[in-house]
């Protein structure tokens, strides 16, 4: 195996979790780990990549990176694979990574295995037909790249260790820059995003109303956790669209899914079912989703949900 | 405007997964338009209404059962179809982005649609990979778009919030759910469709050359998941010993 790039994804000048995911997963396959850093002032974090024991780490540093588009990534990506010639490069599936991942594997003539889950001696497990089937894909040639799903590998320790660091040159081409951000809309919410999450409370037809989202919203600060809606919920309008889990919504790992009158539907299930503990409230014993939760209550989720926010916030507490 | 939107037929999203030889089944399964590719071809009908002229083309590369959906989307209001027939190829993403491209370049496009991923494989490559072939900006997990002179302006969804991109045309974008909502085809729609041309194209006959770069090399079916503990107490017992199951056993809290 030759050089296994991780490539960072970072926000605002922080690394985002699942670089050090992809860090795991680096190792796992083998070879030399490298990393790849893009951005406006960047070069801090090419160096804390070194402390996870990355032991280069490219660094393109460029003003008009600052705002991330298709096209600046996509050149400057493409060209350093051409250069360096890694086997396999990591790129997380995020909205961001899914972005620019395929245009750079179209652009370097590689091929790509989307949103893996898992690795296993040279080839990677993707769920297909949303988690009803899975697939082990290897490469036919080299590169390779590969996205990899959030919160599924366990993040790197770290090592200790310096990274060498090497400065890339970055210029673009006119049709580079012809993609213009207008404007980025922040959600201003207190709560973690929902494909980073580590616990999700989700709410579905069952919450009867946009009211009573509020207890989910509740529970949810006690546990640090993500909103979440059924399809059913967001269709009635209780729930923006950015928050439906499953197969034309979300597609999530949270370490705890608790889903609350949700009937766990199959295209409900296709977004969440790689969760690592379901816990479901229903009222209905014979509903669906208690087929796949590890655990659940069989009762009204008005009743449930306060008693579950307050016995959080006791154990939480002491 | 010269809309054309890329369109794959899928499983019906309740279709149970069967392997046979090692490869999925497909046989007795419904096959639907893929879901996010509705909205693409909402999204140009729209477009097209809203501007008064054009031309929406769907243009599909799979076997000739794919005909239906692209029959389905001629009913909903697209005015001709191209089927580019894959049967017999050794194909990857790269290989179908090639294909479509390859037919594309035959046709005129001031902005192409397509879903943002398929609900099968769910590789969310084939419309981005298209964008590079041709050379156009793209515009990924729109959620809203506007149509302006010269140059389209997508809201597309990214973590955290939204993101407004404005790309010159020709463009590529494709679709996230919230976009639209998809119509159903009217009767008089069915009867059109049943008029309106259908192109079949062979693959072979394109003298497309890439090779697939990647390979699957096994399928196989999630293992069955063990029933899990169900708490009938009555509520605050039952609440405790979740709590409790959820740090000492599960330990996720
Ligand atoms: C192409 C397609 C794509 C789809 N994509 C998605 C998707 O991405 N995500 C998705 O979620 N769905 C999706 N669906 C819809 C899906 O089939 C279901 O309709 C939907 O998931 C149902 O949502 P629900 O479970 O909230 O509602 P319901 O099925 O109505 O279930 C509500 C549940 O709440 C329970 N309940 C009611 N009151 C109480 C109470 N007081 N206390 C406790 N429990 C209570 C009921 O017992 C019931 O089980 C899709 C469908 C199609 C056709």
């Amino acid at each position: 195996m030759g050089k296994v790039w991780v490539v960072a994804e970072q926000r605002e000048g922080k690394l985002k979790k699942v670089t050090f995911e992809m860090v795991t997963l680096a190792r796992q396959i083998g070879g030399e780990v490298e990393g790849v850093v893009i951005g406006k002032d960047v070069k801090g974090l090419a160096s804390e990549l070194g402390e996870y024991g990355v032991g280069k780490v490219y660094v393109a540093d460029h003003p008009d990176l600052e705002q991330y588009t298709t096209a600046k990534y996509t050149r400057v990506l493409a060209e350093l694979i051409n250069k360096e010639k890694p086997e396999v490069v990591l790129i997380a599936n995020s909205a961001q990574g899914r972005d620019f991942a395929p245009r750079t594997a179209q652009r370097v003539g590689a091929g790509q295995v989307s949103d893996i889950t898992g690795y296993e001696e040279g080839v990677f497990v993707r769920p297909i037909y949303a988690g009803k089937a899975y697939t082990k894909v290897g490469a036919t040639s080299h590169p390779l790249i590969v996205t990899v799903r959030p919160n599924v590998f366990s993040a790197a320790e770290k090592t200790g260790g310096q990274a060498a660091i090497e400065e890339v040159a970055v210029s673009f081409m006119p049709e580079d820059l012809k993609a213009i951000v207008k404007e980025v809309v922040k959600q201003v919410s207190g709560r973690p995003e929902l494909t980073e999450a580590d616990i999700i409370v989700s709410g579905g037809r069952g919450m009867k109303g946009p009211e009573n989202f509020k207890l989910l919203e509740d529970l949810a600060d006690v546990l640090g956790a993500a909103v979440g809606a059924s399809r059913a919920a967001v269709d009635a309008g209780w729930r923006e669209h950015r928050y439906q889990v499953g197969q034309t919504g979300k597609t999530v790992s949270p370490s705890l899914y608790i889903a609350v009158g949700i009937s766990g539907a199959i295209q409900h299930l296709a977004g969440m079912g790689s969760s690592k503990v379901i816990v479901a409230i229903n009222k209905d014993p014979e509903a669906n989703i208690f087929k796949v939760a590890d655990y659940g209550i069989v009762g009204d989720l008005f009743e449930i949900v306060p008693l579950l926010t307050e016995e959080f916030k006791k154990l939480l507490k002491s | 405007m010269k809309l054309v939107v890329l369109l794959k037929q899928t499983f019906d999203t309740e279709a149970k997964i069967v392997l046979k030889d090692g490869k999925i089944d497909d046989s007795g399964v419904t096959l639907i338009i893929n879901p996010y590719d509705e909205f693409a071809v909402e999204e140009a009908l729209r477009i097209k209404e809203k501007l008064g002229q054009g031309e929406v083309v769907v243009v599909s590369a799979g076997s000739d059962r794919a005909q239906e959906a692209l029959r389905q989307a001629l009913a909903m209001g697209a005015d001709r179809a191209v089927l580019v027939k894959t049967d017999g190829l050794q194909l990857d993403e790269m290989v179908v982005a090639e294909v479509l491209a390859k037919v594309l370049q035959q046709m005129e496009y001031d902005l192409i649609l397509a879903g943002w991923r398929a609900i099968d494989d769910s590789s969310a490559q084939v419309g981005v990979r298209v964008a590079e072939i041709l050379g156009l900006p793209q515009i990924n997990l729109v959620t809203k778009l506007e149509v302006g002179e010269g140059k389209i302006t997508g809201h597309r969804e990214i973590e955290g919030g939204t993101e407004v991109v404005e790309v010159p045309l020709p463009a590529l974008v494709t679709a996230q759910r919230g976009l639209n909502e998809p119509r159903y085809p009217s009767m008089k729609g069915i009867m059109q469709a049943k008029k309106k041309e259908l192109k079949v194209i062979n693959a072979a006959d394109l003298g497309v050359n890439a090779t697939p770069k990647v390979e699957i090399k096994e399928i196989f079916l999630p293992k069955g998941k063990q029933a899990g503990k169900i708490f009938t107490d009555e509520p605050a017992v039952a609440v405790a010993k979740l709590v409790k199951a959820l740090r000492e056993e599960a330990k996720v809290i």
